[in-house]
């Protein structure tokens, strides 16, 4: 049971075939990715207007890991992430108008206007947040998966930071703990090369990390992050480990953010011709779309009702999001602590 | 037809240089085009089209400065983006004004004017009355240390509440490094009572986790001066997510261990966090003295639906005092208690400092004052209907606390006061606290630096003019 699993690049199982897949399936990876990435560009449209304020990361580049991480899941795993946390919320099925409203910080905000865009959480969707401090994550996350433990209940905590996280030291006194209790979690370490502006190769003495647990026997796979397929499959197998009771598991997600590390960063660190060839060659849109059509799944007509049906909804999530009110001044001193009710 | 605005770069940024176009009229650009350069004092950034469609007009020269944040500087046609999506020109200004500008407006004093309950810093005022529970009349008095009364707490609860857990180091099988667990795991076992590697900042953070997974932890540390490394996990993740979230997730735990000077020790393992934790809004903080308090808060921590900071003393963990008999005695978080009356001045102090100040009033009506001791149990929320009482009876005011005075416990009961009973003092208060240095580990400046008996009956005859 307690077999030591050296880390490995992907190599296990084949795969999953557009084939393999349903159509619905493999739209509504499209369609989620979509959204994810117009909703991602509103967003900034709406924080150059001056509607959103503070910090604003986007996870344009990113689309494929949480939407094809979220295909897999049962009903019951958590999600916890940091800050570049929109695409999560989006992909485990909080509504648009809702997140787009924290956003902007008005009362339809997913956390009434008092979170803003790094701090949203869901308990109906099982999103624990939304955390605005680097490797906080890791730590809240294996918790969740004590707790998933402590009842027995069969449940995976996929947790989520990024490549500069990954040097934090709460993140190994967790795989410690997580690999010493058996734990079930996923540690999807989302690694798009850049520590805000500080390259993983500056930041990082190990810079594969999926090979980052190994010192707490925790296995790591390397992925493609940017094939939404190949995500769903390594998460697939990493979710079966976890659950089946062997601990945690480690993703390494190799993608990449079009974008600045937030709104306010020019990304001078890199050059727009990095940029480009990854938008030209590695786009997980694109690449699925590509694969759609060429196999027949979907003509140019369906793909393009999705694409209207998409921006339809992140036309209403701004227009939403620019229309709810602020909240009342009431709220101020509200949900500080919860009123006890022994 | 839509207009692309000026964006603003950052929440600071009101103008900016239009550097550079990188489209022209008749181009066509989709969503994620660079179509422009810009720049400000501190950066040059490339503007992306989010709607795609045809350029019918360049507004502003390449080139030109001061352009404002939401002036269009261009018009795009053939987008299927409905209209409406383009703000009416002056709304965005009015969401940035708001969010950078006058800070009269939104400043929590006019806010908390129209609160009800708003009155003053920190106030989470109960809505009833407070009282410690009666003791049924015939229940047995037991006398019981501190360390079995906290014991007795967690077994209580833990058998009442499967959601109830112990971890922390030394916990379980060494029986909690200052016995305070003794025999929870033998009736508990291993699931419900963890032992954790070294690791505070990691431990913290995974039963900030648990309990927002809906368990109750009960999060031990070895000493609270262990607890800075895990203190973000107390405060970002715990003391926050509940206000973030917008009321959807809670974290129902209790963080505890020994707090304040041991003996001999020295400065990095005797301090007193009582003031560092109670300023902030989301955390509960408790310091109780007797066994009894001991027993009966740390039940009502457990059950608390808030995280809760719970400050024990290493020096009181062996006293014994009476603690009623059975398995409900449990007290009201927020409630001080007079534990001498007197009508001269008003001692406040909070765990082990109430022994002191209670000597201390001893010595005092042997010289004919009469000292009305307060011990303040909660530091936050802090009583301050308890101590504004007290004072407007005796008019004078000592503080007595372990941690340093700046910014301290003492310095807000005497911000209270001077708020809620100015005209009633008849002296300017008093504070004992530790002396303004690290705690130094020779006998002698150790007791120099420590509040004493000497020191709060030398206070208390200076607020009185006696000498």
């Amino acid at each position: 049971m307690a077999r030591a699993k050296q880390a490995a690049k992907t190599g296990g199982s084949p795969a999953e075939t557009v084939e393999s897949l349903s159509k619905d399936q493999l739209l509504g990876f499209y369609r989620d990715m979509l959204l994810i990435r117009r909703f991602e560009e509103r967003a900034g449209q709406l924080y150059g207007m001056g509607l959103i304020g503070g910090f604003c990361h986007l996870y344009i580049g990113q689309e494929a890991i949480a939407v094809g991480v979220q295909s897999i899941q049962e009903k019951g795993d958590q999600v916890i992430t940091a800050y570049r946390d929109h695409g999560h919320m989006l992909a485990c099925g909080m509504d648009p108008q809702e997140v787009m409203a924290e956003l902007t910080g008005r009362a339809g905000g997913s956390s009434k206007g008092k979170g803003g865009s790094m701090h949203m959480f869901s308990r109906e969707a099982n999103f624990y947040g939304g955390h605005g401090i680097v490797g906080a994550p890791a730590p809240l996350g294996t918790g969740l998966a004590l707790a998933n433990r402590y009842r027995d209940n069969g449940k995976v905590a996929f947790t989520y930071f990024g490549d500069g996280a990954a040097n934090q030291g709460q993140v190994y006194e967790s795989f410690n703990m997580a690999a010493l209790w058996k734990l079930p979690v996923v540690y999807l370490i989302e690694n798009n090369q850049y520590a805000m502006g500080t390259s993983l190769e500056r930041s990082s003495s190990e810079t594969h990390m999926y090979k980052r647990g190994a010192s707490f026997r925790i296995p790591g796979e390397e992925v493609d992050g940017m094939d939404v397929l190949a995500v769903r499959d390594a998460a697939k197998r990493a979710a079966a480990h976890a659950r089946s009771g062997e601990g945690p598991f480690i993703l390494e997600m190799k993608t990449y953010r079009y974008r600045g590390h937030s709104m306010s960063d020019p990304a001078k660190y890199r050059t727009r011709e990095e940029v480009d060839e990854v938008r030209k060659t590695r786009d997980p849109i694109e690449h699925l779309r590509e694969q759609l059509e060429r196999d027949g799944v979907a003509d140019e007509a369906t793909l393009k009702g999705i694409d209207a049906e998409v921006k339809r909804i992140v036309a209403d999530a701004a227009e939403f999001a620019r229309t709810s009110p602020e909240p009342d001044l009431s709220e101020l001193y509200t949900e500080v602590y919860v009123e006890a009710a022994q | 037809m839509t207009d692309i605005l000026m964006p603003a770069l950052s929440p600071t940024m009101e103008e900016g240089t239009l550097a550079k176009w990188h489209v022209k009229v008749g181009d066509t650009v989709a969503s994620g085009d660079v179509i422009a350069e810009i720049e400000t004092d501190k950066a040059t950034m490339e503007v992306e089209a989010v709607d795609e469609g045809v350029i019918e007009e360049l507004l502003v020269e390449a080139g030109a400065e001061g352009v404002k944040v939401n002036a269009p500087i261009a018009r795009l046609s053939g987008g299927t983006t409905p209209a409406k999506s383009a703000p009416a020109a002056d709304e965005p200004k009015a969401a940035k004004a708001e969010a950078s500008g006058d800070p009269e407006k939104t400043s929590p004093a006019e806010a908390k004017a129209e609160q009800p309950d708003g009155d003053g810093p920190a106030a989470v005022r109960p809505k009833e009355a407070l009282a410690d529970p009666d003791i049924p009349e015939g229940a047995k008095l037991v006398k019981t240390t501190v360390r079995d009364a906290l014991r007795d707490a967690m077994a209580e609860e833990m058998r009442r509440d499967d959601t109830v857990f112990l971890m922390g180091e030394e916990v379980a099988q060494y029986q909690g490094a200052y016995k305070v667990s003794r025999g929870l795991l033998e009736e508990f076992g291993e699931r419900r009572v963890i032992d954790t590697p070294i690791t505070e900042h990691g431990f913290a953070g995974l039963g900030v986790g648990a309990a927002m997974a809906g368990l109750k932890p009960i999060v031990e540390f070895m000493t609270w001066n262990f607890a800075m490394q895990a203190i973000d996990h107390i405060i970002n993740s715990a003391a926050k997510t509940h206000y973030m979230s917008g009321g959807q997730i809670t974290t129902p735990m209790v963080f505890r261990g020994p707090n304040g000077a041991a003996s001999r020790v020295a400065a990095q393992h005797s301090q007193d966090y009582a003031a560092w934790y109670a300023h902030v809004p989301g955390l509960k903080v408790i310091a109780p003295y007797d066994a009894a308090d001991a027993k009966g808060l740390l039940k009502a921590a457990i059950r608390d639906p808030n995280p809760v900071v719970f400050l024990e003393h290493e020096m009181l963990y062996g006293q014994e005092f009476d603690v009623p008999e059975g398995d409900d005695y449990v007290l009201p978080i927020g409630l001080a208690k007079v534990r001498r009356t007197g009508a001269d001045v008003t001692i406040t102090a909070y765990s082990r400092m109430v022994g002191l100040a209670l000597k201390a009033a001893e010595e005092l009506a042997g010289e004919g004052i009469e000292a009305e001791v307060v011990d303040l149990r909660t530091i936050r929320p802090l009583d301050h209907d308890t101590i504004v009482d007290s004072v407007k009876k005796t008019h004078r005011l000592v503080t007595v606390e372990e941690g340093w005075g700046p910014m301290g416990v003492g310095a807000e009961v005497i911000a209270r006061v001077i708020e809620h009973a100015f005209d009633y003092l008849d002296a300017p208060p008093a504070r004992v606290c530790q002396e303004d240095v690290p705690l130094p580990y020779a006998a002698n400046l150790e007791a120099a630096s420590l509040p004493s008996v000497e020191k709060i009956v030398k206070a208390a005859k200076a607020v009185c003019y006696r000498s």
